[in-house]
């Protein structure tokens, strides 16, 4: 079976500026990855590669055996057309640090937004369907709520559950934990650990090691635009090879 | 837990005393009072020729004029306002260049001279053809022979308000968050969509106190179309057909005046519903409908 997330030497430069220097890694069906390393090390604009949100420059990246972001034929690849590329990010859910939920919207206006406008479903339909992403964040009551009156923790959860009502056959998570309260940062983790328990492909940037101890299958440390060190979180994390790893790890555990 | 304690006493205190503003209160009611007994006994301001042209027939049909030119005008500036502001921040150079060049010509010129202009427009191209380049002619029309000056003045006030209408709209655009964009991106919109469903609904909170006062002003530079020349708009008539005629420049400028008056408070009042739907989600404070639900939903927890 087709890995659902394939990088091969993955670059991406920012005019002279080389952020990504060659990233390979493969992520299995049901599997969860966590990529952490320091800021700036390329983790979240490799994220950002994978739906194409930025464009990679050179390597191929392939999301459930499809390229990303462009089309090959005869050895030649064809930039896509932004409406192929929207079709294809429909099927891969972002969470992102800084939630992003609209803000002139409710909880539940914000999760019917996608599935209604995007892939057509009818309204009714949708609105149920959200009401049971919005049980299953824990946020029944806060349906007719704007984002503004929510907590960190809550909009994230919000967003969460915006993002699944697309079903993503792949989730991202870009530092989904990093702009919370430190008390409101549980109850984020407890919804991806549920969903990562409920068989979810996930790719989690993320600086909590002990979210990663407990659920990654693969746990892949970047610094400067390549991966340093990859393995089962155990294998990281209390036994770090490389100097670099120790000297992070060192920092945030 | 501790047992809910008995509900304390309201606060009884003496409210402090202001005396100055009530002695500052008098004193601005009796200077008003002064200049309103002054007015009303100024024989100059002729108050009784004001009554009687306030509802004078060429007098409404002269504001019903303005108001048509107005709509229309903002209506014509909003549309190619929103096409130039989306122009200005494509990747497209030409259409950033055209954009460019269409506001450095229309917002650096003064808008009395652009009327004249487009007044001037059936002597500069008399004839307009329609057909295809060296070949057969399809439509053929003499401009000289159509009396178009008010379709003139709507055109010349529209595009002179599209300059400015471009940069409000851009202004609007780019103060929401790349994130929105990104968000709506990665949930698979389109960029049309995306402007539309998620970008313009949060922009119009920033542009439409600006554009309420792009309407404003609109309203009162209609009485420059003189310039096309179009003689039938509320200045026009009050000024320079009736007061011309009566030798009564005073009453038919405050006639004028308040038509003027009239409309921009309904404008107001329009403007104020419009940013009240707006900024819908802005504020953390509860809604009125959100603070009925919570306290009913207190009441009934309360009696159970």
């Amino acid at each position: 079976m087709t890995p659902m997330v394939q990088a091969v030497t993955v670059c991406k430069n920012f005019g002279a500026l080389q952020v990504l220097k060659g990233v390979t890694l493969s992520v299995e069906r049901g599997q969860v990855l966590v990529l952490v390393g320091p800021s700036g090390s390329g983790k979240s604009t490799f994220l950002r590669c994978i739906n194409h949100l930025e464009s990679v420059s050179a390597g191929r990246l392939y999301v459930d055996g499809e390229l990303v972001g462009f089309r090959e034929s005869h050895g030649k690849l064809y930039e896509m057309s932004p409406r192929d590329a929207a079709k294809q990010r429909r099927d891969i859910g972002m969470v992102f640090q800084h939630f992003n939920l609209f803000p002139h919207r409710t909880a539940l206006d914000n999760i019917l937004e996608a599935p209604v406008h995007v892939r057509g479903v009818k309204k009714a339909e949708a609105r149920a369907r959200a009401r049971d992403l919005l049980a299953r964040v824990g946020l029944s009551d806060k349906a007719d709520a704007y984002p503004a009156q929510l907590s960190g923790g809550q909009q994230q959860r919000v967003a969460i559950a915006r993002a699944l009502a697309m079903d993503p056959k792949l989730m991202l998570f870009d530092e989904p934990t990093s702009s919370l309260d430190p008390e409101l940062v549980g109850e984020v983790l407890a919804v991806m650990k549920k969903l990562a328990a409920a068989g979810m492909t996930m790719i989690v940037v993320t600086h909590e090691m002990g979210f990663a101890r407990e659920v990654a299958d693969q746990l892949v440390f970047m610094d400067g635009g390549v991966i340093v060190e990859s393995g089962t979180p155990r294998e990281v994390l209390s036994n770090p090879r490389h100097e670099r790893t120790r000297a992070f790890l060192s920092k945030v555990m | 837990m501790t047992p809910a304690q008995p509900a304390a006493a309201a606060i009884d205190a003496v409210p402090l005393r202001h005396p100055w503003r009530w002695v500052s209160g008098a004193l601005i009611v009796g200077l008003v009072g002064l200049f309103i007994y002054g007015a009303a006994t100024n024989k100059a301001y002729g108050w009784s020729t004001y009554a009687e042209y306030l509802f004078n027939e060429r007098i409404l049909l002269g504001v019903w004029n303005t108001l048509q030119l107005t709509v229309y005008a903002m209506v014509l500036g909003v549309v190619l306002g929103i096409v130039l502001s989306v122009m200005r921040l494509s990747t497209n150079p030409v259409f950033r260049s055209v954009a460019w060049a269409f506001l450095w010509i229309f917002r650096g010129t003064p808008v009395y001279v652009q009327l004249i202009f487009w007044g001037l427009m059936p002597t500069i191209y008399q004839n307009v053809q329609l057909g295809v380049p060296f070949g057969p002619s399809l439509l053929h029309i003499n401009l000289q022979n159509l009396s178009i000056p008010f379709l003139l003045a709507v055109i010349g006030l529209g595009l002179n308000e599209a300059a400015y209408m471009a940069e409000i709209i851009r202004a609007g655009i780019t103060s929401v968050p790349e994130g929105q964009t990104e968000a709506s991106t990665a949930l698979g919109m389109s960029w049309g969509m995306t402007m539309r469903r998620t970008v313009l609904p949060q922009a119009m909170r920033v542009i439409i106190p600006p554009t309420g006062n792009e309407l404003i002003s609109m309203l009162k530079t209609t009485s420059l179309v003189t310039a096309v020349p179009y003689s039938y708009d509320l200045y026009s008539i009050a000024s320079r057909e009736i007061a011309a005629r009566i030798f009564e420049p005073v009453p038919l400028l405050l006639v004028a005046a308040t038509w003027y008056l009239v409309i921009t408070s309904a404008l107001m009042v329009g403007q104020h519903y419009l940013e009240k739907y707006f900024s819908k989600g802005i504020s953390r404070q509860l809604t009125s409908k959100q603070l009925e639900a919570l306290a009913d939903a207190q009441t009934e927890a309360g009696h159970v």
